[in-house]
């Protein structure tokens, strides 16, 4: 795991300066070939920051970026802003950045689908629709490395789930990694290897467990989110060992109280 | 029996409007309407600088529009100005000061209306072969930049995400604008070119439900209209220039019409 060939991006104390402040500072964290590593944090913590500079989309005001050679990348933005002067179907869109046979472009929507929606425009698809959609254009590149920024936003529920099982099945056929933001700590904690928590500094990073037990995220998420957690691991009725190397005894035992206090 | 100088107009005109319309349709995409118009107002300089230098007027065009297109590349809001009011700035700073330099160079039998309006009836055989191997090699090069400029006009981020280059395809595209504004000065004019990027390819919108069919169709409406223009500027002895704006307007409301009946 520590050999370097696998590594497809590493930020190495990266810092983005914009309009005189810093946005984010020293975000040091590497994505390898199946692994998925998920970005949480505060609104405003700079989340989407450390992806557009990873990215290359927002230019590193210190540090480095580096990226494996030929990296072929799957992009899932947030949002699509798309003019209305601008005709553009399902079926073309998925052919935006690279060229791809009709079949490919079926099989992609079918995967996440919306396959239904291949002949429709892209802004008259619904929120739940053009994520799917924009998953789909993403994975069809067939990317050594998918990143995807809130992929669940404007999606319901149960919809939810089966995205997030789409990405962690693309992780298993394509064999990429996977860098993403997510706000649903359930997805956090039972599909991610490395979580990295962001605000305008990296808090804590390390696997689920490790960063759930540090005190910086009970802080930021509260006790509410820390119940939620204890549910699905049912921290609290056994004791862990810390298996990450981030949090001390003491977090991890203030974190198992406020566990505890949280379900209460 | 069709009239020589009415047969280059038309062949000319067509090359023209094959050539401006999915330029403009791309224009429109990236909301850079604006950025058009600030070519074509810096076409006179050109003009001027030409009559100058004593080299042909399509060079000196050519070479201030694509000094202007460099500069819109560059241009950025500020935390005061957005971006169209400061390319709106230069564009009438441009135009005024060509229509001042063409009055100090241009001969006391010049015609500055030509400038501003073109003379498409007044083309020679030379000017049409121009004209059609100039349109084809430049839709050749917009062919070749077309995958990340449309990934630009969609969306910049994706585009720069999976290893296009959209900031190399928009300047190759602000650069094929100011070919095509040199290549067209005789045909528009400076005022009207504008009007054969745009009015095309917003009548197009209407029809298509693709990027490729939106650029086809506006070049198929700018043809038209070009025809149309050129046979009522014939047979009612109207300017040229303003009579294909005009067919390319009715063509434009043809459109907008129909597509409103039909929904």
């Amino acid at each position: 795991m520590t050999t370097g060939n696998d590594i497809l991006v590493e930020l190495d104390d990266v810092g983005v300066r914009a309009d005189g402040r810093w946005i984010v500072r020293h975000v040091s964290f590497a994505v390898r070939r199946r692994r998925i590593v998920t970005l949480i944090g505060p609104n405003g913590g700079g989340k989407t920051t450390t992806i557009r500079a990873a990215l290359g989309i927002m230019p590193v005001s210190e540090g480095e970026v580096r990226k494996a050679p030929r990296l072929r990348v799957g992009y899932v933005p947030q949002k699509l802003a798309l003019d209305p002067s601008l005709p553009l179907t399902v079926a073309r869109f998925m052919r935006l950045t690279a060229p791809a046979t009709p079949a490919e472009v079926i099989a992609a929507l079918e995967m996440t689908g919306v396959a239904h929606c291949m002949g429709r425009q892209v802004r008259q698809l619904s929120g739940g629709e053009l994520q799917r959609v924009l998953i789909a254009r993403a994975m069809l590149r067939r990317p050594d490395l998918m990143v995807l920024d809130e992929p669940v936003q404007g999606v319901d529920f149960a919809g939810e789930a089966a995205l997030y099982e789409i990405i962690g099945r693309l992780r298993d056929e394509l064999g990429c990694g996977v860098l993403l933001v997510s706000h649903d700590l359930h997805f956090v904690m039972a599909g991610t290897d490395h979580v990295v928590c962001i605000n305008s500094h990296i808090c804590c990073q390390g696997t689920p467990h490790a960063v759930a037990e540090t005190e910086e995220y009970a802080e930021l998420f509260g006790p509410a989110a820390l119940a939620r957690l204890a549910a699905y691991t049912h921290h609290h009725d056994h004791v862990h060992s810390p298996d990450g190397h981030v949090c001390g005894g003491d977090d991890c035992a203030r974190g198992g109280r406020r566990d505890g206090e949280g379900r209460s | 029996m069709i009239e020589p100088f009415i047969m280059r107009a038309v062949l000319a005109g067509l090359a023209a409007a094959a050539l401006t319309a999915p330029l403009g349709a791309v224009l429109i995409w990236r909301r850079a309407a604006i950025a058009g118009d600030a070519l074509a107002h810096s076409a006179l300089l050109g003009v001027a600088l030409a009559l100058f230098m004593g080299i042909a007027p399509i060079a000196g065009v050519g070479l201030v529009a694509a000094l202007m297109a460099l500069a819109v590349f560059m241009a950025r809001s500020s935390h005061s100005l957005p971006v169209d009011a400061r390319l709106g700035v230069f564009a009438h700073a441009a135009l005024a000061a060509g229509l001042i330099f063409i009055a100090f160079t241009m001969p006391a039998q010049g015609d500055v209306m030509g400038l501003l309006f073109g003379d498409i009836l007044a083309l020679s055989a030379f000017d049409v072969w121009l004209t059609g191997t100039g349109a084809l090699v430049l839709l050749g090069v917009l062919a070749l930049v077309w995958r990340p400029l449309l990934a630009a006009a969609v969306s910049e981020e994706i585009a720069i995400a999976e290893g296009l280059d959209p900031r190399r395809a928009v300047l190759v595209h602000m650069l094929l604008l100011a070919a095509a504004l040199a290549l067209a000065m005789k045909i528009t004019g400076a005022l009207l070119f504008t009007s054969l990027l745009l009015i095309p390819a917003a009548a197009a919108r209407a029809v298509a439900r693709s990027p490729e069919a939106m650029a086809a169709w506006a070049a198929l409406l700018g043809m038209l209209a070009v025809v149309i223009g050129l046979w009522g500027s014939w047979k009612w002895d109207a300017p040229s220039g303003p009579s294909i704006v005009m067919a390319a307007f009715a063509l434009f409301a043809v459109m907008q019409t129909a597509a409103a009946l039909r929904r």
